[in-house]
Protein backbone atom coordinates (compact mmCIF):
# COMPACT_ATOMS: atom_id res chain seq x y z
CA UNK A 1 0.00 0.00 0.00
CA UNK A 2 2.77 2.50 1.04
CA UNK A 3 4.76 1.58 -1.77
CA UNK A 4 1.53 2.53 -4.01
CA UNK A 5 1.15 6.00 -3.13
CA UNK A 6 5.34 6.33 -4.03
CA UNK A 7 5.08 8.44 -6.90
CA UNK A 8 1.90 10.37 -5.16
CA UNK A 9 3.99 11.45 -2.98
CA UNK A 10 6.73 11.94 -5.14
CA UNK A 11 4.78 13.60 -7.29
CA UNK A 12 3.10 16.25 -4.69
CA UNK A 13 6.99 16.63 -3.43
CA UNK A 14 8.25 18.14 -6.69
CA UNK A 15 5.24 20.25 -7.32
CA UNK A 16 5.42 21.49 -3.62
CA UNK A 17 9.55 22.30 -4.10
CA UNK A 18 8.82 23.99 -7.46
CA UNK A 19 5.90 26.40 -5.95
CA UNK A 20 8.20 26.96 -3.14
CA UNK A 21 10.79 28.15 -5.79
CA UNK A 22 8.37 29.76 -7.82
CA UNK A 23 7.08 31.71 -4.55
CA UNK A 24 10.58 32.68 -3.59
CA UNK A 25 11.08 33.74 -6.99
CA UNK A 26 8.61 36.13 -6.76
CA UNK A 27 9.32 37.65 -3.16
CA UNK A 28 13.53 37.46 -3.04
CA UNK A 29 14.16 37.89 -6.66
CA UNK A 30 11.44 40.18 -7.54
CA UNK A 31 10.49 38.07 -11.01
CA UNK A 32 7.39 38.81 -12.46
CA UNK A 33 3.85 37.16 -12.22
CA UNK A 34 4.37 35.69 -15.43
CA UNK A 35 7.67 33.49 -14.76
CA UNK A 36 6.02 32.22 -11.83
CA UNK A 37 3.17 31.06 -13.07
CA UNK A 38 4.90 29.39 -16.38
CA UNK A 39 7.43 27.34 -13.17
CA UNK A 40 4.52 26.38 -11.86
CA UNK A 41 2.19 25.28 -14.92
CA UNK A 42 5.48 23.51 -16.52
CA UNK A 43 6.88 21.65 -13.08
CA UNK A 44 3.24 20.73 -12.93
CA UNK A 45 3.02 19.45 -16.78
CA UNK A 46 5.71 17.46 -16.45
CA UNK A 47 5.12 16.06 -13.14
CA UNK A 48 2.00 14.86 -13.92
CA UNK A 49 3.25 13.83 -17.28
CA UNK A 50 5.53 11.32 -15.61
CA UNK A 51 3.02 10.03 -13.35
CA UNK A 52 0.98 9.27 -16.46
CA UNK A 53 3.76 7.33 -17.99
CA UNK A 54 4.85 5.78 -14.57
CA UNK A 55 1.99 4.92 -12.09
CA UNK A 56 0.76 1.36 -11.89
CA UNK A 57 -3.23 1.91 -11.47
CA UNK A 58 -4.41 2.80 -15.04
CA UNK A 59 -7.50 5.06 -13.91
CA UNK A 60 -4.76 7.07 -12.05
CA UNK A 61 -3.26 7.29 -15.31
CA UNK A 62 -6.03 9.33 -17.01
CA UNK A 63 -6.76 11.29 -13.94
CA UNK A 64 -2.70 12.69 -14.04
CA UNK A 65 -3.55 13.47 -17.99
CA UNK A 66 -6.03 15.43 -17.42
CA UNK A 67 -4.34 17.36 -14.91
CA UNK A 68 -1.21 17.17 -17.25
CA UNK A 69 -3.44 18.64 -20.22
CA UNK A 70 -5.19 21.25 -17.63
CA UNK A 71 -1.59 22.64 -17.20
CA UNK A 72 -0.41 22.98 -21.03
CA UNK A 73 -3.99 25.09 -21.32
CA UNK A 74 -2.69 27.57 -18.35
CA UNK A 75 1.07 27.82 -20.41
CA UNK A 76 -0.93 28.34 -24.09
CA UNK A 77 -3.08 31.32 -21.92
CA UNK A 78 0.47 32.39 -20.98
CA UNK A 79 1.92 32.41 -24.63
CA UNK A 80 -0.95 34.78 -25.38
CA UNK A 81 -3.06 32.27 -27.24
CA UNK A 82 -6.44 32.06 -25.78
CA UNK A 83 -8.51 30.76 -28.18
CA UNK A 84 -6.11 27.48 -28.07
CA UNK A 85 -6.16 27.33 -24.59
CA UNK A 86 -10.11 26.91 -24.32
CA UNK A 87 -9.88 24.55 -27.53
CA UNK A 88 -7.70 22.65 -25.48
CA UNK A 89 -9.91 22.78 -22.22
CA UNK A 90 -12.70 21.89 -24.10
CA UNK A 91 -11.12 18.94 -26.72
CA UNK A 92 -8.56 17.32 -24.48
CA UNK A 93 -10.05 17.59 -21.15
CA UNK A 94 -13.87 17.47 -22.15
CA UNK A 95 -13.42 15.04 -24.87
CA UNK A 96 -10.63 13.03 -25.27
CA UNK A 97 -10.11 12.13 -21.75
CA UNK A 98 -13.51 10.98 -21.17
CA UNK A 99 -12.97 8.97 -24.30
CA UNK A 100 -10.35 7.35 -22.40
CA UNK A 101 -11.52 7.12 -19.32
CA UNK A 102 -14.40 5.06 -20.86
CA UNK A 103 -12.13 2.78 -22.77
CA UNK A 104 -10.39 2.35 -19.92
CA UNK A 105 -13.88 0.97 -17.65
CA UNK A 106 -14.76 -1.25 -20.70
CA UNK A 107 -11.19 -2.81 -21.23
CA UNK A 108 -10.51 -3.10 -16.89
CA UNK A 109 -10.26 -7.00 -15.73
CA UNK A 110 -9.85 -7.82 -12.32
CA UNK A 111 -7.47 -11.00 -12.95
CA UNK A 112 -5.36 -8.89 -15.19
CA UNK A 113 -1.49 -9.34 -13.82
CA UNK A 114 -1.08 -5.80 -12.58
CA UNK A 115 1.77 -5.90 -11.00
CA UNK A 116 3.86 -5.78 -14.62
CA UNK A 117 3.20 -2.17 -15.90
CA UNK A 118 6.17 -1.88 -18.28
CA UNK A 119 7.22 -3.93 -21.06
CA UNK A 120 10.82 -5.93 -21.01
CA UNK A 121 12.33 -3.18 -23.19
CA UNK A 122 11.40 -0.63 -20.29
CA UNK A 123 14.94 0.16 -19.16
CA UNK A 124 15.93 0.95 -23.02
CA UNK A 125 13.00 2.84 -23.81
CA UNK A 126 13.54 5.29 -20.57
CA UNK A 127 17.45 5.77 -22.22
CA UNK A 128 16.01 6.40 -25.10
CA UNK A 129 14.08 9.14 -24.60
CA UNK A 130 16.55 10.92 -22.02
CA UNK A 131 18.42 10.63 -25.15
CA UNK A 132 15.65 12.58 -27.15
CA UNK A 133 15.23 14.60 -24.26
CA UNK A 134 18.65 16.15 -24.18
CA UNK A 135 19.39 16.16 -28.21
CA UNK A 136 15.93 18.14 -28.93
CA UNK A 137 17.14 20.51 -25.60
CA UNK A 138 20.84 20.99 -27.28
CA UNK A 139 19.67 21.21 -30.80
CA UNK A 140 17.29 23.84 -29.60
CA UNK A 141 19.81 25.78 -27.60
CA UNK A 142 22.17 25.45 -30.92
CA UNK A 143 19.37 27.24 -33.12
CA UNK A 144 19.03 30.85 -33.85
CA UNK A 145 14.98 31.25 -34.57
CA UNK A 146 15.25 34.72 -35.34
CA UNK A 147 12.46 35.28 -32.95
CA UNK A 148 10.80 38.24 -31.61
CA UNK A 149 12.05 39.45 -27.94
CA UNK A 150 8.36 40.18 -26.78
CA UNK A 151 5.61 37.19 -27.42
CA UNK A 152 2.86 38.47 -30.05
CA UNK A 153 -0.15 38.30 -28.44
CA UNK A 154 -2.45 36.62 -31.17
CA UNK A 155 -5.60 37.79 -31.87
CA UNK A 156 -9.01 36.04 -32.19
CA UNK A 157 -10.00 37.67 -34.78
CA UNK A 158 -7.41 37.99 -37.04
CA UNK A 159 -6.88 34.00 -36.49
CA UNK A 160 -10.88 33.40 -37.54
CA UNK A 161 -9.98 35.28 -40.31
CA UNK A 162 -7.57 33.16 -41.33
CA UNK A 163 -9.09 30.12 -40.42
CA UNK A 164 -12.26 30.89 -42.61
CA UNK A 165 -10.24 32.86 -45.52
CA UNK A 166 -6.99 31.09 -46.00
CA UNK A 167 -7.08 28.21 -44.56
CA UNK A 168 -10.87 27.41 -45.47
CA UNK A 169 -9.64 24.33 -47.53
CA UNK A 170 -8.33 22.43 -44.53
CA UNK A 171 -10.93 23.44 -42.35
CA UNK A 172 -13.05 21.54 -44.14
CA UNK A 173 -11.33 18.26 -44.84
CA UNK A 174 -11.10 18.21 -41.24
CA UNK A 175 -14.64 18.11 -40.79
CA UNK A 176 -14.83 14.90 -43.29
CA UNK A 177 -12.21 13.50 -41.73
CA UNK A 178 -14.03 14.30 -38.02
CA UNK A 179 -17.04 12.54 -39.82
CA UNK A 180 -15.10 9.73 -41.17
CA UNK A 181 -13.25 9.41 -38.01
CA UNK A 182 -16.97 8.88 -36.09
CA UNK A 183 -18.34 6.25 -38.47
CA UNK A 184 -15.04 4.41 -38.57
CA UNK A 185 -15.22 4.17 -34.93
CA UNK A 186 -18.90 3.29 -34.52
CA UNK A 187 -18.08 0.65 -37.12
CA UNK A 188 -14.92 -0.72 -35.37
CA UNK A 189 -16.43 -0.58 -31.80
CA UNK A 190 -19.67 -2.09 -33.10
CA UNK A 191 -20.55 -5.43 -31.44
CA UNK A 192 -21.27 -8.50 -34.30
CA UNK A 193 -24.52 -10.18 -34.43
CA UNK A 194 -23.44 -13.97 -33.59
CA UNK A 195 -19.73 -13.02 -32.71
CA UNK A 196 -18.62 -13.68 -29.26
CA UNK A 197 -20.33 -11.86 -26.26
CA UNK B 1 12.10 33.03 -18.64
CA UNK B 2 8.12 33.03 -20.02
CA UNK B 3 9.54 35.76 -22.46
CA UNK B 4 11.90 33.30 -24.24
CA UNK B 5 11.06 31.21 -27.48
CA UNK B 6 14.17 28.47 -25.88
CA UNK B 7 11.86 27.48 -22.89
CA UNK B 8 8.92 26.14 -24.24
CA UNK B 9 10.55 24.32 -27.11
CA UNK B 10 12.15 22.42 -24.37
CA UNK B 11 9.10 22.32 -22.08
CA UNK B 12 7.72 20.66 -25.51
CA UNK B 13 10.52 18.40 -25.63
CA UNK B 14 10.68 17.04 -22.83
CA UNK B 15 6.69 16.40 -22.64
CA UNK B 16 7.47 14.69 -26.22
CA UNK B 17 10.13 12.37 -24.77
CA UNK B 18 7.71 11.79 -22.10
CA UNK B 19 5.47 10.57 -24.61
CA UNK B 20 8.07 8.48 -26.42
CA UNK B 21 8.66 6.99 -23.24
CA UNK B 22 5.41 5.73 -22.22
CA UNK B 23 4.99 4.66 -25.31
CA UNK B 24 7.68 1.92 -25.75
CA UNK B 25 7.60 0.74 -22.35
CA UNK B 26 3.98 -0.02 -21.05
CA UNK B 27 1.78 -2.69 -21.70
CA UNK B 28 -1.21 -1.35 -21.78
CA UNK B 29 -2.90 -0.27 -25.62
CA UNK B 30 -4.59 2.53 -23.66
CA UNK B 31 -1.67 3.79 -21.47
CA UNK B 32 -0.16 3.56 -25.03
CA UNK B 33 -2.57 5.70 -26.71
CA UNK B 34 -2.65 8.36 -23.75
CA UNK B 35 1.09 8.49 -24.85
CA UNK B 36 0.67 9.17 -27.96
CA UNK B 37 -1.67 11.87 -26.67
CA UNK B 38 0.90 13.55 -24.65
CA UNK B 39 3.55 13.27 -27.54
CA UNK B 40 0.68 15.44 -29.79
CA UNK B 41 0.56 17.68 -27.14
CA UNK B 42 3.88 18.45 -26.38
CA UNK B 43 4.41 18.84 -30.98
CA UNK B 44 0.96 21.51 -30.25
CA UNK B 45 3.22 22.89 -27.67
CA UNK B 46 5.94 24.00 -30.15
CA UNK B 47 3.78 25.04 -32.77
CA UNK B 48 1.74 27.56 -30.68
CA UNK B 49 5.25 29.13 -29.06
CA UNK B 50 6.36 29.40 -32.82
CA UNK B 51 3.53 31.12 -33.75
CA UNK B 52 3.43 33.61 -30.51
CA UNK B 53 7.65 34.41 -31.43
CA UNK B 54 7.56 34.50 -34.81
CA UNK B 55 6.25 37.71 -36.18
CA UNK B 56 6.47 36.56 -39.77
CA UNK B 57 3.72 33.40 -38.58
CA UNK B 58 1.16 35.59 -37.37
CA UNK B 59 -2.17 33.97 -36.22
CA UNK B 60 -0.63 30.83 -39.06
CA UNK B 61 0.52 29.05 -35.84
CA UNK B 62 -2.91 28.89 -33.96
CA UNK B 63 -4.47 27.82 -36.79
CA UNK B 64 -2.39 24.71 -37.39
CA UNK B 65 -2.50 23.60 -34.06
CA UNK B 66 -6.86 23.94 -33.60
CA UNK B 67 -6.01 21.64 -36.99
CA UNK B 68 -3.66 19.14 -35.24
CA UNK B 69 -6.14 18.97 -32.03
CA UNK B 70 -9.25 17.95 -34.49
CA UNK B 71 -6.95 15.30 -36.29
CA UNK B 72 -5.62 14.37 -32.64
CA UNK B 73 -9.16 13.89 -31.74
CA UNK B 74 -9.99 11.36 -34.85
CA UNK B 75 -6.99 9.39 -33.96
CA UNK B 76 -7.97 8.68 -30.42
CA UNK B 77 -11.81 7.60 -31.20
CA UNK B 78 -10.51 5.17 -34.15
CA UNK B 79 -7.67 4.06 -31.62
CA UNK B 80 -9.76 3.40 -28.66
CA UNK B 81 -12.56 1.89 -31.47
CA UNK B 82 -9.87 -0.88 -32.45
CA UNK B 83 -8.56 -1.75 -29.18
CA UNK B 84 -12.18 -2.21 -27.75
CA UNK B 85 -12.30 -4.46 -30.68
CA UNK B 86 -9.38 -6.06 -30.13
CA UNK B 87 -10.25 -6.42 -26.36
CA UNK B 88 -13.90 -7.96 -26.86
CA UNK B 89 -12.04 -11.23 -28.54
CA UNK B 90 -8.90 -11.25 -26.53
CA UNK B 91 -10.11 -10.38 -23.41
CA UNK B 92 -7.38 -8.63 -22.74
CA UNK B 93 -5.82 -4.62 -22.83
CA UNK B 94 -2.10 -6.06 -22.85
CA UNK B 95 -0.21 -5.23 -26.10
CA UNK B 96 2.25 -8.34 -25.37
CA UNK B 97 -0.57 -11.21 -25.62
CA UNK B 98 -1.74 -9.77 -28.98
CA UNK B 99 0.50 -12.06 -30.78
CA UNK B 100 -1.93 -13.61 -33.28
CA UNK B 101 0.26 -12.89 -36.36
CA UNK B 102 3.14 -14.41 -34.59
CA UNK B 103 2.18 -17.66 -34.46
Amino acid sequence: MVRRLIPIILGLALLGIVTGIAAVMIVFLGQDWGDALFWIFAATMIGSGLLVVTMRDIIRCGLAMIVCFGALAGIYVILGAPLIAAAQVIVYIGAISVLILFAIMLTQTKDAPSRLVFQTQAVPAAIASVVIAVVIALSIAATDWNEAAERVRVATEAMSQLLFEQFVLPFEIVSVLLLAAVIGGVFLAKREPGGPS
Amino acid sequence: MSDSLDAYLVLAGILFAIGSFGFLARRNAISMLMSIELMLNGVNLSIVAFGAFIPDLGAQGSVIALMVMAVAAAEATVGLAIVIAIYRNKRTPLVDEYDAMKQ
